[in-house]
């Protein structure tokens, strides 16, 4: 059975993951990740994720089959539209 | 030997301690690569790294009382010199269940050992002894998951023949007034031990391989 790790490096971060793992079970994965993610006071906190437990989602990317660049901030041109902006407002 | 210094018995078995600590380190070591897999190689390696790790504090212990060091203690000795159990000297490298079987009872006897000498009145020495059962307390844990998943597996009797082979042996590791102690908590009745004194045949050659590069360049350091 495969375990993922994520490990916290100090309390108020992010968790990241840390590595995988192979173990039997519960008993052995934390002793595994405990071993190579804690001993040397590297992680604060461990999160120990049977790997079927996550959803994985191959190619995430929903392609942009129509010219909706409106949607995206990158259709607006920002720069101008501040310069505008600024120029009504009398503060340019 | 100062005059101000703990009584020779406690020397004796702060050495006979070091010496199981090595040996069985030594033994343990010999799995590193060959483990059954991957995560156990690291677990045990590094298992067997802090029983090293414990016998060089009691070496130190020791050499603050008879003189020279750790090293010298650890390497320049005569094999009729050393003092640690014949349990410990037992090479079973090729069989994972007899080595689960002497983890746990080394472990559980290990408690009981330092259990004692927490309140040894040799100050230095309880301090070093509640020291190394932070760390023991992790290779209690290893040990009992193992022995709980082998009595769970179709290996069951086989691990269990190991441990009640291995328990006349394991019995020997502690003084007589502390074998029910250990009896009583592996859950077997006491019989005749294994003591220390003689050592195993196996001893020898184990003895020549540690001292090896302490032999051949002696002095050396890295």
């Amino acid at each position: 059975m495969i375990w993922e790790v994520f490990r916290q490096e100090r309390e108020g971060q992010p968790f990241q993951h840390g590595g995988s793992l192979e173990a039997p079970n519960r008993e052995f994965a934390e002793a595994y990740a405990v071993e190579f993610y804690g001993r040397r006071a590297e992680s604060v906190a461990l999160w120990i994720v049977p790997r079927d437990a996550i959803l994985e989602i191959e190619d995430p990317y929903v392609a942009d089959v129509f010219d909706r660049d409106y949607r995206r901030v990158d259709g607006y041109s920002l720069k101008v539209k501040l310069k505008d902006a600024r120029e009504r407002a009398g503060t340019a | 030997m100062s005059a101000q210094g703990p009584p020779s018995p406690a020397v004796e078995a702060v050495l006979a301690f070091a010496d199981d600590e090595l040996v069985l380190g030594w033994r343990d070591s010999e799995w590193t690569g060959i483990a059954p897999f991957l995560e156990e190689d690291v677990a045990f390696s590094s298992i067997a790294q802090g029983e090293i790790g414990h016998a060089r504090a009691l070496y130190e212990l020791a050499a603050g009382v008879l003189g020279g060091d750790a090293d010298a203690l650890a390497f320049d000795r005569e094999p009729g010199e050393y003092r640690c159990a014949p349990f410990v000297e037992l090479q079973l490298v090729d069989d994972w269940a007899a080595t689960i079987a002497r983890h746990w009872l080394y472990e559980t006897a290990d408690s009981v050992r330092v259990a004692e000498l927490v309140d040894s009145d040799w100050p230095e020495l309880a301090g070093l002894a509640a020291k190394m059962d932070r760390e023991e307390a992790y290779h209690r844990m290893h040990a009992q998951m193992w022995a709980d998943r082998l009595r769970e597996s179709a290996e069951r009797d086989r691990f269990e023949g190991k441990v009640a082979e291995l328990w006349p042996y394991a019995l020997g590791l502690l003084e007589p007034g502390q074998r029910d102690r250990l009896a009583e908590l592996v859950g077997r009745e006491p019989v005749d031990a294994v003591e220390r004194g003689a050592h195993t045949e196996g001893f020898a050659e184990l003895h020549g391989e540690m001292t090896m590069v302490r032999r051949s360049v002696a002095g050396a350091r890295w």
